[in-house]
């Protein structure tokens, strides 16, 4: 009989974490992860494996980690997805491979995220990162653009094949929205470095501070490269278009993120970028975006943080676990309320956010509720900084100077299964090509995609 | 791997030529673009335009004035030290066709950006007449390289020490009152002074462009910090600009925005000067 309930992660204490941005999850101790480890039933049919985007053999790695053998918990764990430390803390695992897992038919599923963390952890901490075998050099060149888990994992992979990989990054620091976009106190940067300087361990060529589109385009990088794979991201902000939106405090999430996270705005004057520090600060949006820039601002010294979303609470599309984080640190939520307007001085400062309320009807045939605004509900709320967190689309740059590179009406690039665009030797994978989805979708498309482009350069296809 | 510098030179009290070491921008810079640039880990990122470039030599050249933190420790660094971060070129090159006479009008530390974009017009054979200005004439730059890209050069200051006593708009509309058949103005200077050029180009009805320095993060489109009102509607001027049909641009929001920071651009100015022993605390 398996014990029904989960072994609980540590965390820091809310009051304590309001004010810092070290780590909020702790991670299990060597205890706690062998018995949770033992929970897992080794299913003969494991329904769990295909929760997982990148097919991790869970109950094998889970076993090693039963038998206290954690070298070869991580070698299996590295087998399928290079990134391990990562998925582990934010991959939604509740949606993926632990909803699948028997376990939560009667108590809890295992709790094969934390595991996964604890094997990678665990990695850092003790064993030398293993001498990397050089596979046979193939002679062949793939330029991979964007460094976020789509374009690492695709480069890793196309260098584990023995391609000579170039990687291209338009800012600073690889990492993508790993870096830039999700807070240090929920991915610390340390890991995201690591696990990059793996990916170079690997062969590959980092070229950081090249923007593709603007220093070479797609069609030169073709004359160098045998193949190109486009992991550029959904990193172009979408704003909502009312009034005041360009007042001074009023910010994308991308640009408050980018500013706390990547440039380390919190760390000001020790860093020298700035951020505005508000005291009644709102965020417009519901999903995990919008719950980190609230929890940043939490952080930065805010005396009133409110998410204002137009749905309820079951819509929001955040991860549990991260709504529950910002409401224990103090964030307030605003559910079924709109932004209409932002008000703001005469010196150009946001002074106010005008909200509409909103009901939800009863769903339609797709099952999806649509708000409706409630005539005459029109309120104010006093504001200092507001940000907008209600989604991003891929940033035009590349398709507009690339030649019969096809494009939705969204932005994204059109690509078929293997991510093939319709560019003969462009492949793409990650945001660009699904519009913003999730960390392990993105590398399990950069995964695809090389494997696809190993069959283009040996000529099978 | 950082951005080696070949060359700093001051040109006139508070601005500096830098010359830096980067082969493949300077391959592929035009005339119009910037770079932005991060000293070290702690630094800021802060754009540029892109003043000069030699793709032979593989070297591009920045004019900035010491206005805050960043400009005054990029004052600090000299030949053989470096940059760690140095990307570009950024934003759309300015449109350069056959036209009537061309008047490009730089103001203090915007001439060095309005040179390029005056070399271009110049070397597709447009007539080009210059009009530069300073404070005062211990403060004008580069006087004798806009003399080689102009067909006629004006020199304005407002203490009168130089050339004619008051504003490059002065020079700017007697120009325009004559017959001299101008089709276009390029203005870059100090947000207040564009204003006024948009002005008073205005009534004429004659093409204004200007070069907007809105405060950037990325440059690439990213972030959305550097979104200005043009003719009405949201533009990022990293991608989108930085060049824009002057009588369209809301110049006070660009002034405002500009202002966002000002605390703490002040704050970051004196902890800097105390580091540096230049105040008792
Ligand atoms: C704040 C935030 C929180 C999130 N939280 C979670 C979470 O908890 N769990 C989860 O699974 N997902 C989360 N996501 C979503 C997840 O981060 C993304 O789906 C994932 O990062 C997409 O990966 P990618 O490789 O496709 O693109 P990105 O990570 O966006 O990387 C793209 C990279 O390409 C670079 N680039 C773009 N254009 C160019 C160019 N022209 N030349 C060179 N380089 C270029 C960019 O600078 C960037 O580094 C979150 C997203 C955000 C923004
Ligand atoms: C596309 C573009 C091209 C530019 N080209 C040049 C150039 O060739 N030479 C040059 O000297 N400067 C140029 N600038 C302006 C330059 O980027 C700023 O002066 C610089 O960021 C200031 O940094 P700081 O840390 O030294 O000063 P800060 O501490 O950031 O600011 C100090 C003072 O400068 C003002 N300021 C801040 N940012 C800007 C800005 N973007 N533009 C104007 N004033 C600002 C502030 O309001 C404040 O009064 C350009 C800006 C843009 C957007
Ligand atoms: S990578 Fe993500 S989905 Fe796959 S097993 Fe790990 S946590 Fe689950
Ligand atoms: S489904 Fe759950 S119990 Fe079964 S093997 Fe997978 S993790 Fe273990
Ligand atoms: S500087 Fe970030 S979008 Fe222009």
């Amino acid at each position: 009989m398996p014990v029904l309930g989960r072994n609980d992660m540590p965390r820091q204490d809310p009051e304590k974490r309001r004010s810092n941005f070290d780590e909020v999850a702790l991670g299990y101790s060597h205890e706690q992860a062998l018995a949770e480890a033992s929970r897992c039933i080794q299913c003969k049919k494991p329904t769990c494996i295909a929760g997982c985007p990148v097919g991790i053999d869970i109950p094998a790695f889970i076993q090693y980690m039963a038998d206290d053998d954690m070298d070869a918990a991580i070698r299996e764990l590295k087998s399928m997805n290079a990134l391990p430390a990562i998925c582990g803390r934010v991959c939604p695992q509740e949606t993926q491979c632990e909803e699948v897992c028997v376990l939560g038919k009667k108590g809890e599923p295992v709790a094969i995220g934390r595991l996964e963390r604890y094997a990678a952890d665990h990695e850092q901490d003790n064993i030398e990162t293993e001498a990397i075998e050089k596979p046979a050099a193939t002679g062949k060149k793939v330029a991979v653009v964007g460094s976020g888990p789509a374009g690492l994992t695709a480069a890793a992979e196309l260098a584990k094949m023995g391609h000579s990989v170039t990687l291209f990054e338009a800012l600073h620091k690889a990492g993508g929205v790993l870096v830039y976009g999700i807070p240090e106190f929920r991915l610390p940067k340390s890991i995201v470095q690591s696990e990059v300087e793996y990916v170079g361990s690997l062969g590959v060529d980092l070229q950081l501070n090249t923007v593709i589109g603007k220093l070479d385009t797609v069609d030169e990088l073709l004359e160098e490269y045998n193949a190109v794979f486009l992991g550029t991201g959904a990193g172009l902000p979408v704003f909502m278009g009312i009034d005041g939106e360009n007042l001074s405090g009023v910010y994308s999430a991308n640009e408050f993120l980018t500013r706390v996270n990547l440039m380390k705005a919190y760390q000001f004057p020790g860093y020298d970028t700035p951020v505005k520090r508000g005291q009644r600060v709102v965020v417009v949006g519901g999903g995990n975006v919008a719950m980190d820039s609230a929890r940043c601002a939490v952080r930065l010294g805010a005396e009133e943080v409110t998410i204002v979303y137009r749905r309820g609470e079951d819509e929001m599309p955040a991860r549990n676990e991260e709504i529950e984080n910002a409401r224990e640190e103090g964030v307030k939520f605003k559910l079924l309320s709109n932004p209409t307007r932002i008000l703001g001085d005469e010196s150009n400062w946001v002074t106010q956010l005008e909200c509409l309320n909103m009901e939800l009807c009863e769903p339609d045939e797709s099952g999806r509720c649509r708000p409706v605004p409630l005539e005459g509900s029109e309120h104010l709320m006093d504001v200092d900084v507001v940000i907008i967190a209600i989604g991003t689309s891929p940033n035009p740059l590349i398709p507009m100077t690339t030649k019969g590179l096809e494009t939705s009406k969204w932005g994204t690039i059109i690509a078929d299964e293997d991510g093939l665009s319709s560019r003969e030797g462009v492949y793409g994978g990650g945001d660009v090509v699904t519009g913003a989805a999730t960390v392990i979708s993105a590398m399990g498309a950069g995964k695809t995609a090389a494997k696809a482009i190993n069959n283009y350069l040996k000529g099978n296809k | 791997m950082p951005f080696k510098i070949l060359g700093k030179i001051q040109i006139v009290p508070t601005i500096h030529q830098m010359i830096i070491d980067a082969p493949k921008i300077a391959r592929k810079a035009k005339a119009g673009q910037f770079i932005i640039l991060k000293i070290d880990e702690t630094g800021e990122r802060i754009p540029l335009t892109i003043a000069d470039f030699d793709p032979e030599k593989g070297t591009v050249t920045t004019i900035f004035m010491e206005v805050g933190k960043t400009t005054k420790h990029l004052s600090t660094l000299n030949a053989g030290d470096s940059l760690q971060d140095f990307v570009g070129p950024l934003g759309n090159p300015s449109e350069i066709e056959p036209s009537d006479t061309v008047v490009c009008v730089g103001g203090g530390v915007g001439v060095a950006p309005i040179y390029p974009i005056a070399r271009a017009h110049k070397a597709i054979g447009n007539k080009v007449i210059s009009i530069i200005g300073a404070r005062s004439a211990e403060l004008l730059l580069w006087e004798d390289k806009m003399q080689e890209v102009s067909d006629e050069l004006y020199i304005t200051t407002d203490d009168g020490t130089k050339g004619h006593h008051g504003f490059v708009t002065d020079v700017l509309k007697k120009l325009l009152e004559g017959d001299e058949p101008i089709s276009l103005v390029v203005s870059i200077g100090p947000a207040i002074m564009m204003r006024t050029v948009a002005g008073v180009t205005h009534p004429f009805g004659v093409k204004t462009i200007v070069s907007l320095n809105s405060i950037m993060v990325d440059g690439t489109g990213m972030c959305g910090a550097c979104r200005v009102l043009v003719g009405g509607e949201t533009k990022f001027a990293c991608v989108d600009g930085p060049e824009f049909n002057a009588h369209e641009v809301d110049f006070t929001l660009l002034m405002n925005r500009l202002m966002m920071y000002r605390d703490e651009e002040q704050q970051a100015l004196e902890n800097y000067k105390c580091d540096r022993g230049g105040c008792q605390c």
